[in-house]
């Protein structure tokens, strides 16, 4: 049986879904009582410095390892119920935020950046889910009577929102796929303003599980393409990759996994980690060792910070040429990444992004003269994709332009 | 549904032979087809070019090469799957439901038994995942967005699979084609399903099942249980009598029966224009020319692979049709105006021969008055259809001219009965006007939006020929103060790229520009290239100026990025895999003579010779690979969304 969503492949699953560990959390405990929105939100909050990249600083934030003791650290990171508690009693997290101009004071006016970047601080949230709650936030705490009021008011937020972080795929993928909600569910029309408010916050807290769910689905489907006694070559650290690696290992899979570094967070280290708790056969190279293993390696697995229109994916530096070496050795290169970050984006080469910057710790001064390749992402053309596995199934790289135009056209 | 398929043509396959027909042969004697390996081996290529003998090419029989307005191409034969995909596309078709859909698209969740459909649902589904997966993504943001309606859907597939059972065991290929043609052609000229009593259902429902799974038990070509099965078939649906869900009427005897019903549907085949002319055909060359307004005549010695392509002498009757302007009574004087400009070469550039052509139509739909005991419908359909074949006469006719005349077309055959006659016209012609502008101008400048946001600072960007929408990407990219340096290439004879070389200079672009030759050499400090296209077929094949597809390859080769720019009513959904079996001749002498040089004429006076033949080929078809991006009205795509866009947009573009 084929269904239209590939979320079929959970219910044939006997066992029963681990709880969403995020989901359960009500948002109305943060900024409940926030002040009715203003002006003050279009100009508010600048982002304090564009050149570094937000969205790689929360990753390294949450999956880098920098200090020695990253055992630790990461250990504390694991536990999701912990984190929770972290968050819960949030307000201190909100002043120290990237974004946060002030105090998270209560007479502060309400803004969707501070939200988000309150939200964009739990490890297991994701980025998109993380734009959408805050463009919830944005939706419960507006004045606006009627729906072309609500959708101006978050037609600006959401802008802001991506004005806030450029280099963030997910949060710009998540604004969008949200907007869209709002503006193209005919149900709404017809509705009654309040219960249109109330279903929009129903949906936008609703998708936090639905991202849980994708994570879910892309494990149990890419499960038929490992296979015992494979090797395979992750890159950096990525949730839904740990995801589908703990699904195996779940399915009794004998397989054994080599890890990048992934300078300079060296987001790899905890992805070893995370795998050596599993039990899992772990070997780490450093990012440049690819091509030398890559004879021993059955296939590469990489998740994706955005998947663009042309079926390519932007990914952590040095995503490009590990697909490269697979490529020309004929290995395959599969690619996890949940169908939220599709992006409408069309980037011809690796110079037609918006740079996405990230200061490098090399632990020797760099004298002045010398210039420093600070980029944190790079763009991997479709050719050298074998498969995308995504919720909506696992597509080739031409199909997602094909799903792309269906979402937002 | 039904206007995309040209019935006759393809119950009748025949082997067409392009290239060599012996002088004294019967026109197309059907026996050909049969005798075509030995005749291959008879006349060797080089055997003797004076004697006209030439080796004879083998094109497949033209029903899905027919002409740009016949409307849909289909596959050469029809496939199962593209007819179930076609029937599901179809909203009429089946009972539908809109209350059940939204209960088909969140969850499978069954619906109340009261149609029995559901059964056949779970019967078929495996057959039909296919199907379903079509309208994907409407789903894929797992937000309920619109959908469309999945029952209907499934339950025309199960029908339809049911007659592809019955069908597949008829002996002959092509007259599975043929049945399953007009299986297909029931349904839509009856839209409204008469209600059907549950046991009716049940029946029907039962009988599908037998023949399916009789279909797997046994192999598929046992021709003598086919027969069996399908009259057991018959049998078992005669009492039901439903002519709706049942596209499945398991023999020609059977759709033959409702021919009544099918009425529309012939005049519909008879207002679709025939297959497209393959001019090597002499005796149809013969018969268009006694029928033709513009006597041209054609150019001799043409390239043997190109035969089956029309090639005339240029100029030589222009004159004489000048002097004709007032005598055509039944050409309307805008009409014959913007064909004489065709013919002359004075209007050229797929967007402008469009305009013209939509504006002539304009013209002569306003001044048209219906004769008596006449329906409007119909006879402007006649009317706008001998225009196209006058304007096919005078230049034949690009893929953009064939979507716009296939828009008109099916604006007037949508018109109510009821209008009157003025404001049919008035309607018509605001949606020539909105066709226009939608299609064409606002397209072009959602593209240049587009575009642009692909060119940086720096940026050298290459262009070949003069594309109109190239050039205002240039000059809207200069005019917001984009620093970049262009490169023209241009080629023998017709020297396009100067004309755009002139606009550009004029707003003060930096410029250069260099022959088609020295693209190799130019294309290392090249970032992008930039090209227009005639049309984008669906395979993602760019159909465009000759010269295109090299330009592109050298890009290719260098890997700088290959950007189409290409308006989406362009789009088409055939695939052409060469630019041999559809492409345009143009003027040989063009190529023979250099103008102003007479130290390189060595040619002009052997333009007669037997031994000489000369190509001026005018389009090629630059395979998908060499394509980064297409930059249309919906957005910057890969080529290999093109068949998305012809999918999703097709109906949008018929009604707009």
């Amino acid at each position: 049986m084929w269904r239209r969503s590939a979320s079929f492949i959970l219910d044939n699953r006997n066992a029963a879904p681990p709880q969403p560990p995020a989901a359960a959390k009500p948002d109305t405990l943060t900024l409940s009582s926030a002040p009715p929105p203003t002006a003050a939100m279009a100009d508010a909050l600048q982002n304090p410095n564009p050149n570094i990249s937000a969205y790689y600083q929360t990753r390294a934030a949450h999956h880098g390892v920098v200090t020695s003791d990253w055992l630790a650290q990461a250990q504390a990171a694991v536990g999701p119920r912990s984190v929770e508690g972290g968050d819960g009693s949030s307000s201190a997290a909100d002043s120290g935020g990237v974004g946060g101009g002030g105090g998270g004071g209560v007479g502060r006016p309400f803004s969707v950046i501070d939200e988000f970047n309150n939200w964009r601080k739990q490890p297991d949230l994701a980025e998109a889910v993380a734009a959408i709650r805050a463009l919830a936030a944005v939706i419960r705490n507006s004045e606006a009577t009627t729906m072309m009021e609500l959708e101006i008011e978050l037609k600006k937020a959401s802008d802001s929102l991506k004005a806030w972080d450029t280099t963030s795929i997910s949060l710009t993928a998540g604004c969008d796929l949200f907007m869209r909600y709002v503006t193209r569910t005919s149900a709404l029309e017809y509705e009654e303003f309040n219960s249109a408010k109330s279903r929009l916050i129903e949906r936008a807290e609703k998708f936090g599980e639905i991202s849980q769910k994708a994570r879910r689905i892309i494990a149990m489907l890419s499960q038929d393409f490992i296979f015992d006694g494979c090797t395979i070559l992750v890159h950096g650290f990525s949730r839904v990759v740990l995801e589908v690696l703990k699904t195996a290992v779940q399915n009794k899979k004998v397989f054994r996994v080599f890890c990048t570094e992934g300078r300079p967070d060296r987001s790899g280290l905890r992805l070893a980690n995370e795998l050596a708790k599993l039990d899992v056969p772990v070997k780490i190279l450093i990012d440049s060792a690819v091509a030398y293993t890559m004879d021993e390696v059955d296939m590469v697995l990489v998740g994706a910070d955005g998947v663009v229109e042309s079926g390519g994916i932007i990914n952590l530096m040095g995503t490009y040429q590990i697909a490269l070496v697979a490529h020309s050795m004929n290995k395959p290169v599969y690619v996890a990444a949940e169908s939220y970050k599709f992006a409408r984006l069309y980037p011809l080469d690796q110079k037609d992004m918006a740079p996405a910057l990230r200061p490098i710790d090399f632990g020797v001064p760099i004298p002045s003269k010398v210039e420093v390749e600070t980029s944190a992402r790079d763009y991997t053309p479709p050719q050298y994709l074998t498969l995308l596995f995504t919720d909506l199934g696992v597509l080739t790289p031409s199909v997602v332009s094909d799903e792309l135009i269906q979402l937002y056209l | 549904m039904d206007p995309r398929r040209i019935p006759h043509a393809a119950i009748k396959p025949k082997v067409r032979q392009v290239g060599f027909v012996p002088r004294n042969a019967p026109p197309e004697p059907p026996a050909r087809s049969q005798s075509y390996p030995a005749e291959a081996s008879s006349p060797p290529l080089s055997d003797s070019p004076a004697g006209n003998s030439l080796s004879p090419v083998m094109i497949p029989p033209p029903r899905h090469l027919s002409d740009n307005l016949a409307a849909y191409r289909t596959p050469a034969v029809p496939v199962p799957e593209t007819a179930r995909r076609r029937a599901g596309h179809s909203p009429v078709v089946g009972s539908y439901d809109p209350a059940e859909s939204l209960l088909g698209t969140s969850s499978p969740a069954p619906s109340p038994p009261s149609s029995g459909r559901l059964i056949v649902d779970g019967e078929f589904s495996e057959e039909s995942w296919l199907l379903r997966r079509s309208n994907s993504a409407k789903f894929a943001s797992s937000f309920p967005g619109g959908g469309f309606d999945l029952t209907a859907v499934k339950a025309v597939s199960a029908a339809d699979l049911a007659s592809d059972a019955n069908v597949k065991k008829t002996t002959e290929k092509s007259k599975g084609s043929a049945l399953e043609l007009k299986n297909e052609a029931i349904p839509s000229s009856k839209p409204l399903k008469a209600k059907t009593t549950k046991s009716e259902r049940r029946a029907l429902q039962e009988s599908q099942r037998a023949a399916k799974v009789a279909g797997r038990v046994e192999g598929n070509k046992s021709t003598a249980a086919a027969s069996g099965r399908v009259t057991y078939a018959k049998a078992a649906k005669q009492p039901t009598q439903k002519k709706d869900v049942a596209s499945a009427a398991p023999s020609v005897a059977a759709s033959e029966k409702k021919g009544s019903d099918r009425a529309p549907e012939k005049d519909k085949k008879k207002d679709a224009p025939a297959p497209r002319m393959q001019f090597d055909d002499k005796s149809r060359v013969e018969k268009a020319k006694r029928r033709a307004v513009v006597n041209q005549t054609e150019a001799r010695n043409r390239v043997e692979l190109f035969r089956h392509l029309p090639q005339y002498e240029q100029g030589t009757q222009l004159p004489d049709l000048e002097s004709k302007f007032f005598l055509h009574e039944p050409m309307h004087p805008a009409i014959y105006k913007v064909g004489l400009q065709y013919l002359a070469g004075d209007i050229s550039g797929g967007n402008a021969r469009c305009i013209a052509m939509l504006q002539a139509f304009q013209e002569a739909i306003k001044d048209y008055v219906t004769p008596t005991e006449k329906n409007l419908n119909r006879d402007l359909t006649a009317k706008i259809s001998s225009y196209v074949s006058f304007y096919t006469e005078c230049r034949p006719l690009s893929i953009s001219m064939g979507n716009a005349i296939r828009f008109i077309k099916n604006r007037i055959a949508k018109l109510p009965l009821s209008l009157s006659e003025s404001d049919a016209k008035t309607l018509l012609c605001s949606d020539i006007d909105r066709f226009i502008n939608e299609k064409i101008i606002v397209a072009d400048q959602v593209i240049v939006r587009h575009a642009t946001t692909k060119i940086r600072d720096g940026d050298v960007l290459l262009t070949y020929g003069a594309s109109c929408i190239v050039e205002m990407i240039l000059l809207y990219a200069h005019e917001i103060g984009k620093q970049f340096r262009v490169v023209v290439i241009d080629s023998r004879p017709k020297l396009e790229g100067q004309s755009l070389l002139h606009r550009l200079i004029a707003k003060g672009l930096s410029c250069t520009y260099t022959h088609i030759n020295a693209v190799s050499y130019i294309m290392h400090e090249v970032t992008g290239v930039f090209l227009g296209a005639s049309s984008v077929l669906s395979n993602g094949t760019v159909y465009s100026r000759v010269g295109t597809a090299s330009v592109a390859m050298v890009a290719n080769a260098f890997r700088v990025p290959v950007i189409i720019c290409c308006e989406a009513y362009k789009f088409h959904e055939r695939v052409q895999l060469d630019s041999i079996c559809f492409n345009e001749l143009g003027d040989p002498d063009a190529i023979l003579k250099v103008p102003g040089r007479m130290d390189v004429n060595y040619l002009s006076n052997l333009q007669n010779r037997e031994n000489l033949q000369l190509l001026n080929l005018m389009y090629d078809a630059t395979p998908s690979e060499y394509v980064s991006m297409i930059v249309t009205d919906y957005g910057m795509i890969p080529p290999t969304s093109v068949p998305v866009i012809v999918r999703e947009y097709r109906r949008e573009q018929l009604l707009i």
